[in-house]
């Protein structure tokens, strides 16, 4: 009996599907439930913001309520998330700072707001409690492996701290030898301070802190001095991009690179000049462009089939995403910039290359 | 109209080209600042207008599964009714013209936008957006002119059928849906050989497949969801279709057939220049006055002219820079086509009627309409149309 319901569940249960599918078209049913519960998508991962709390001057943890669909993440791990600046969603990453599996399901981040940041400002400064995000799943390799080495060295500087506070929070029970050396201008900018130096109190992880405002810049050199056992230890690493190359100078000096594990919040800048080379990711034909073609001319040029209509920018028949790089309106100059992950879509009549630049085509 | 081109007064002599480059460069910094200036408003605007139109189409199809009950049904009907009207005109209409494309959202965005509608995105957006935005009102390449079944400027050339053009302005302002389907599928043009069969074949399939899935949701899954009131639910979604059909033609004759629109000779468009560009988008596009109802009704294209001259800026903003364009139009001396609803309504049926006649005809018509005593022209026509 309980063999042959199965089925007949499965099959009532895509034959409404099927039936709300064909009530709903061209939309879907989802769109239509995202009315009373914009959380429930399933299409679409999203999540609300519950609360912004305050940690130093121009840092502050973000508590998310993600819908059902978010997936428990591993500590270190950080999502992306997709805001709505000014009417125009961006896409970031950030490290995730809570322990997985709370119990009443939300999650944390910890922002710092940058200089001129727009999407680190807009959430440490602007955002509300009750305000829609979107996420992408955790990912990230940047973690602990199921058995975590005996020793164990964190280095962070700034707002790096926060993948190694979502790993502290998380697996102090299981890490029985923790170094921390944290670099954070003053001692009242450490990221959760007090926590840490609880920790420490406890007996939990040895911290080192280091101020820049009075012992100046931490660099891989001072970092021998600080922790003896350097080489013993299997070492986590995220800050600025300085600091991350000269540990990975120094322990590739020592053929110690599998040791380190580094993550960088900053994986390529994309500055905005004249032209680049554009990559067609369909073909992967790669097109040398000048500051001056339209994309979409560029691309013909070189035997690529390009969707387009009017070729002066009104019927937007050439839209494509752009993946990763920088484009610059050839009318208004205007410059629009992906990173890596995400889905810009732009006109190919009316922008060129303003950077090397990844074409979905 | 006559093309401009073709006019004894030229409403455009006396621009000089210095002066049409002038306006070009006025509008492009109207449509930076606007440009510029789009953000959260904006986009909390085009959320609502969806919200409202989900909520209204869901209630609406509700409280139709008691349609049964007259009340029910008038309610659900005229719900139903300006669901989709707003749907298909500031919701549609306007995402697929990548009006929102900025916001980044892809929920909200040109290339993924499928809209309630017989003709699929991705052919409307063809026809519409490439061919008619781009080539508006020039003859021989913008085919919204008439649709290819209608005569509606003096320089098209008469042929016998035309007589019957207002029969088939009518028809097609019923099922204007499956009208705009088959116009996008460009049928005239496959007729005379000039598109290729294996791409209409395959466009085809789509369409249909299209049809099929909107003809079974409103005739068949809904009444079928409403039990005994299903006959009464299917009644109220095709006269959902009807009056949205109804409604939607009326608006897009209202754009460009009005009195006072010019037509553009098919050479006069080459190396044009973008204020030249500009300058026959103002003079092709016909407005329609009102209040703030009727311009949400109409997708704001009761601001066709600003419409036209900047087919990718928010809706919600054209009622925002009318006023300048409005200035525009006197300080370079242009004549700015505008009209209530029922006058714009009236002046485009006026000219289906007039041109179904061939313009010989029509001279001697007005030669002694003339000289008789001075009747109302479209009282004359109609009675004349009406008798031939
Ligand atoms: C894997 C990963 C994890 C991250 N985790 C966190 C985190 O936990 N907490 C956190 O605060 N940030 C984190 N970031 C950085 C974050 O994703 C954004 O880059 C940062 O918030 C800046 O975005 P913005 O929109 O405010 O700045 P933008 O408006 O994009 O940039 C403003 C200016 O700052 C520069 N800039 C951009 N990004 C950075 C950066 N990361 N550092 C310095 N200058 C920059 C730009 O070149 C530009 O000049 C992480 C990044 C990655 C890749
Ligand atoms: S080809 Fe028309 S907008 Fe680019």
């Amino acid at each position: 009996m309980f063999t042959s319901l199965a089925p007949t569940t499965v099959r009532l249960r895509t034959g409404l599907q099927a039936l709300a599918g064909a009530a709903a078209t061209p939309l879907v049913p989802a769109d239509y439930l995202d009315l009373l519960d914009p959380l429930r998508s399933r299409t679409a991962l999203r999540a609300r913001i519950v609360e912004v709390r305050p940690e130093t001057p121009g840092v502050a943890t973000i508590v998310l309520q993600p819908g059902p669909g978010w997936q428990r993440h591993v500590p270190g791990q950080y999502l992306r998330i997709g805001v709505d600046v000014d009417g125009v969603r961006h896409w970031r990453a950030y490290s995730l700072t809570s322990r997985p599996g709370a119990s009443d399901r939300t999650i944390t981040i910890t922002v710092t707001a940058i200089a001129d940041g727009l999407v680190s400002g807009h959430l440490v400064h602007d955002a509300r409690p009750g305000q829609l995000v979107h996420l992408e799943p955790a990912t990230g390799e940047f973690t602990l492996p199921p058995t975590p080495p005996r020793q164990v060295l964190f280095v962070t500087a700034g707002s790096g701290l926060t993948p190694v506070l979502g790993m502290l929070r998380s697996h102090l029970d299981v890490l029985d030898d923790v170094v921390v050396v944290h670099s954070s201008p003053t001692a009242r900018d450490v990221i959760a301070g007090d926590e840490l130096r609880a920790m420490a109190a406890a007996g939990h992880i040895r911290l080192i802190e280091r101020h820049t405002a009075t012992d100046g810049r931490l660099d891989a050199a001072q970092l021998a001095g600080l922790v003896p056992d350097l080489t013993q230890r299997e070492t986590w690493a995220c800050g600025p991009a300085g600091l991350l190359d000269a540990l990975e100078e120094h322990f590739a000096a020592d053929g110690l690179l599998e040791q380190l594990h580094v993550e960088r919040f900053r994986p390529v800048i994309i500055e905005a000049g004249d032209g680049g080379t554009v990559t067609f990711l369909g073909t992967g034909r790669e097109v040398e462009t000048d500051g001056a073609t339209s994309l979409l001319d560029a691309g013909e040029d070189a035997g690529e089939l390009m969707p387009s209509g009017c070729r002066m920018g009104i019927c937007f028949g050439c839209v494509v995403p752009l993946r990763s790089g920088a484009v610059r309106d050839l009318r208004t100059g205007e410059v629009t910039v992906a990173a890596a992950g995400d889905d810009v879509r732009v006109q190919t009549c009316i922008n060129t290359a303003a950077a090397a630049c990844e074409l979905d085509l | 109209m006559t093309a401009l081109q073709n006019k004894p007064h030229d409403p455009i002599a006396h621009l000089s080209e210095a002066d049409i480059e002038q306006l070009g460069r006025e509008l492009d910094a109207i449509r930076t600042r606007v440009m510029d200036s789009r953000g959260a408003d904006d986009a909390a605007y085009i959320r609502k207008v969806i919200e409202v139109q989900r909520s209204m189409e869901l209630v609406s199809r509700l409280v139709l599964l008691a349609s049964l009950f007259p009340p029910a049904w008038l309610a659900g009907t005229v719900g139903l009714s300006v669901a989709k009207i707003l749907e298909n005109m500031e919701i549609g209409h306007n995402v697929m013209h990548g009006q929102w494309d900025w916001m980044r959202d892809p929920k909200i965005h040109s290339t993924e936008w499928e809209w309630d509608h017989a003709s699929p995105a991705e052919l409307w957006k063809h026809s519409h957006n490439e061919i008619h935005h781009t080539f508006t009102n020039v003859l021989g390449r913008d085919n919204d002119l008439g649709y290819g079944i209608m005569r509606v400027d003096e320089d098209q050339r008469w042929h016998p059928v035309f007589l019957a053009q207002p029969l088939f302005n009518l028809v097609n302002m019923l099922i204007f849906e499956y009208g705009i389907a088959a116009y996008d599928l460009e049928i005239g043009k496959v007729v005379k050989g000039r598109k290729d069969r294996g791409e209409f074949r395959r466009q085809g399939r789509k369409v249909l497949a299209k049809i099929r899935r909107q003809a079974t949701r409103d005739y068949v899954v809904h009444p079928l969801l409403s039990g005994p009131s299903a006959l009464t639910t299917l009644a109220a979604n095709a006269t959902a279709n009807v009056v949205r059909n109804v409604w939607t033609h009326s608006v897009i004759m209202c754009g460009h057939f009005p009195e006072g629109v010019e037509t553009f000779e098919k050479t006069s468009i080459e190396g044009e220049t973008r204020g030249e560009w500009y300058l026959r988008q103002m003079l092709g596009a016909a407005n329609i006055d009102g209040g703030k109802l009727l311009h949400i009704m109409t997708g704001n294209l009761s601001f066709q002219v600003e419409h036209h001259l900047f087919p990718d800026m928010p809706s919600n903003r054209y009622q925002e820079i009318s006023p300048e364009i409005q200035d525009l139009f006197e300080r370079y001396g242009l004549n700015y086509v505008s009209g209530t609803m029922p006058e714009q309504v009236a002046s485009a049926w006026t000219k289906v009627l007039r041109l179904s006649l061939p313009n010989e005809l029509l001279e001697v018509l007005s030669r002694h309409d003339r000289a008789g005593t001075a009747d109302d022209e479209a009282g004359q026509v109609t009675s004349i149309a009406a008798a031939a």
